[in-house]
């Protein structure tokens, strides 16, 4: 038993002949809650979907419980991710099921256990998230944050042992932002669980995370925790936590030279 | 002249590949399918709540459709049997056109464009909005949960609503030929049972039906399952479903049409 | 919607379905009255059959009794053999008639058994000694200009012998 949960080791990723990772390294240790940063687009959540088994790396490893990911077999697989809880982003709840069903959907599938019990222990979950009220709605009638909590309660409904967060904060009013934080903090030292969490929200995040890693260009830029960053003096690094709009990441999208682009209008 | 034809070559040649590809694509899916269909008969109430919403829910649209389809008939086969003296073999024009041929195809066209796209519809928004991926990532098999229950409940609804749909055409005939019409009750009935070979006639039929039942379902499933995530995307493969299953469905019946006269 | 209406919903369907199927089996087409018991064969041939079809009617007084098997060509006789199926309910003597009739003006051929008086029945295996051939339209029109011809031919010899 290794104390990392998760590792991942010279991890490339090529996306359409386009290489997303080059060559990433992360440790993930067993109870805390690490998060991974970057701007849109550097492949945060694909990290996510192959530490899950979704997407097989180019070169490297993804390491989870000691076992290479992409060398289990589809049984493997399948056991890994029932020890995982993953948060989509947005809920993805199903939409034909109400949230009692949602949550009960994992238990259901995986064990036998009888409809009394499940019941017992949907409203468990629900109660941690404060929607055991809201139980007989469907998702269509939900706001955007008590959908997500509801997808919280799915994703930890059996206990998992790592829990993933893909962009948790996005489109969040600050009281709902505020409640998830909590949730994701909250859950995770009460089921002694690890968690992982996608965002580029730095306000909130750095207020209750253990440990971050910034990707940038496929590589991790920084690692550390939230008060080593912010006082880091790396341009990368400073550009996303004080939020400049200028730095490492240009404002510009690459164009030729402005003067001459307008000039060509007038000599044409 | 040849440069511009050389880049419309070529267009031709990536689109037919790109739909090759496609085709293989559905053919393995359509094997997943298959072979992951052990749950849809486990958990039979899976399967049983899809029957509910692509057979049970599209009766209205194929009953009143047979209706009228059997009326029309009755009065077009009348205008032109009665120029011959034989206007009391209106009922085995009608029965025999329903049976072998407008029972089933009509019914797969209408259940591709009513069934077939809220099966396309249904899919492509749950991968879009990344349900199958959660779904994967709880560790349950979507094509087995998801897709293998839609797959049978469409199979076993198509002869189910062919069959509805010849019964209400027939009627519908009757209804134009003896009380309207005035043709003879029993020369209707009676010279329609001396035509209709059960083996020839209704057993095709419903070979018929149960093929477009699995080509036109497969289909809506496939589209939705490939579609692209977006709202743009789902609602381009639901006119590819109506479009295919429409296609696949006037392709089979020639094909089943020969095999069965030739045999 | 809840599983108990939903169940009741699609067992309703699922009858209605296979109820239509029956009823276009029974009353729509023939199945009724469908040889479906046991049957036994026996052959006959036929210089032309017209347009018989394989499972064309064996009627004997306008009632269904079998229905034609299969229809093959004798290459040493330059006949055709046609295999009957015979319901075994029903005995036919050796020296009936079988003669291909056509139901209606233009209709479907079919064939016509007349029983003989013979003592002794056809079992399986037999042959049909006595047939007679379809009726085709064409030599029955160059018969009718042939009468037409001697006809005239006879007229004339008897005016010009007078």
């Amino acid at each position: 038993m290794t104390d990392n949960i998760v590792e991942i080791n010279d991890l490339s990723f090529a996306y359409n002949s386009r290489l997303l990772h080059k060559g990433i390294n992360m440790r993930f240790p067993r109870g805390k809650v690490v998060a991974i940063m970057g701007g849109s687009g550097s492949g945060k959540t694909t990290l996510l979907r192959l530490i899950g088994g979704q997407l097989q790396p180019t070169a490297g490893q993804v390491l989870v419980n000691g076992g290479v990911v992409h060398e289990k077999s589809r049984e493997e697989i399948y056991l890994m991710r029932r020890k995982m809880g993953m948060l989509f982003q947005f809920g993805a709840l199903f939409t034909d099921l109400s949230v009692f069903d949602n949550v009960a959907f994992p238990m259901r599938e995986h064990t036998d256990l009888p409809e009394s019990v499940i019941r017992d222990l949907v409203l468990l979950k629900l109660n941690a998230v404060g929607l055991r009220g809201a139980r007989e709605l469907m998702p269509s009638e939900l706001s955007g944050g008590m959908a997500r909590r509801v997808a919280l309660a799915r994703a930890v409904a059996l206990d998992p042992m790592l829990i993933m967060y893909d962009e948790p904060f996005a489109g969040l009013d600050p009281i709902s932002m505020g409640v998830i934080v909590n949730l994701i903090r909250s859950l995770n030292d009460a089921l002694g669980a690890t968690s992982i969490v996608v965002t580029h929200d730095v306000h909130e995040t750095f207020a209750f995370v253990d440990y971050i890693y910034f990707v940038s260009a496929g590589v991790v830029v920084a690692e550390g925790t939230p008060d080593e960053l912010r006082a880091s003096q790396l341009p990368f690094v400073h550009q996303f936590v004080h939020g400049e709009a200028d730095g490492p990441v240009p404002f510009h999208y690459a164009a030729p030279d402005y003067r001459q682009d307008m000039l060509r209008g007038l000599h044409a | 002249m040849l440069e511009r034809l050389i880049p419309a070559l070529r267009g031709i040649g990536h689109r037919v590949i790109n739909r090759i590809w496609r085709l293989g694509s559905a053919a393995r899916f359509f094997l997943y399918t298959l072979v992951l269909s052990g749950e849809s008969f486990r958990r039979l109430h899976l399967t049983i709540r899809e029957i509910y919403f692509t057979g049970v829910l599209s009766l209205i649209i194929i009953l009143v459709s047979a209706l009228f389809v059997g009326m029309v008939l009755g009065l077009q086969g009348y205008n032109t049997l009665q120029k011959y003296g034989s206007s009391e073999a209106i009922g085995v024009l009608v029965a025999l056109s329903l049976v072998r041929e407008l029972g089933p195809v009509v019914t797969a066209l209408l259940f591709a464009g009513r069934a077939g796209t809220a099966i396309t519809a249904e899919i492509g928004l749950m991968k879009a909005t990344e349900q199958l991926s959660a779904m994967e990532m709880m560790a349950v098999n979507p094509i087995a949960r998801v897709v293998a229950p839609r797959f049978w409940a469409g199979v076993i609804s198509m002869p189910l609503l062919a069959a509805l749909f010849s019964m209400m055409g027939v009627f519908g005939g009757y209804l134009v030929a003896v009380p309207l019409i005035g043709i003879d009750d029993g020369a209707f009935w009676s010279q329609m049972q001396a035509s209709v070979d059960f083996r020839e006639d209704i057993v095709n039929g419903v070979i018929k039906s149960c093929v477009f039942g699995v080509a036109c379902t497969i289909i809506a499933l496939f589209e939705g399952y490939d579609a692209p995530p977006t709202a743009e995307g789902v609602s381009r493969a639901t006119t590819r479903t109506v479009v295919n299953s429409s296609l696949a469905v006037l392709g089979l019946d020639f094909v089943l049409t020969s095999f069965m006269i030739s045999a | 919607m809840d599983r108990t209406t939903l169940d009741l919903w699609v067992g309703v369907f699922v009858a209605l379905g296979v109820a239509a199927m029956i009823g276009l089996a029974m009353k729509v087409g023939n199945l009724t009255s469908n040889q479906i018991g046991d049957t036994y064969a026996v052959t006959a041939a036929f210089e032309n059959i017209g347009g018989l079809k394989v499972r064309a009617p064996i009627k004997s007084a306008g009632v269904v009794v079998g229905r034609v098997d299969s229809i093959q060509f004798d290459n040493s006789t330059y006949e055709a053999v046609v295999t009957l199926k015979i319901d075994t309910s029903y005995n036919f003597p050796k020296d009936t008639f079988a003669n291909i009739y056509t139901s209606g003006l233009l209709g479907e051929q079919y064939i016509g058994l007349d029983p003989g008086g013979d003592e002794t029945m056809l079992k399986n295996g037999d042959k049909i000694a006595k047939t007679q051939d379809a009726v085709v339209l064409e030599k029955l029109i160059s018969q009718f200009l042939y009468n037409k011809a001697t006809e005239d031919g006879d007229k004339k010899d008897t005016e010009s012998a007078k």
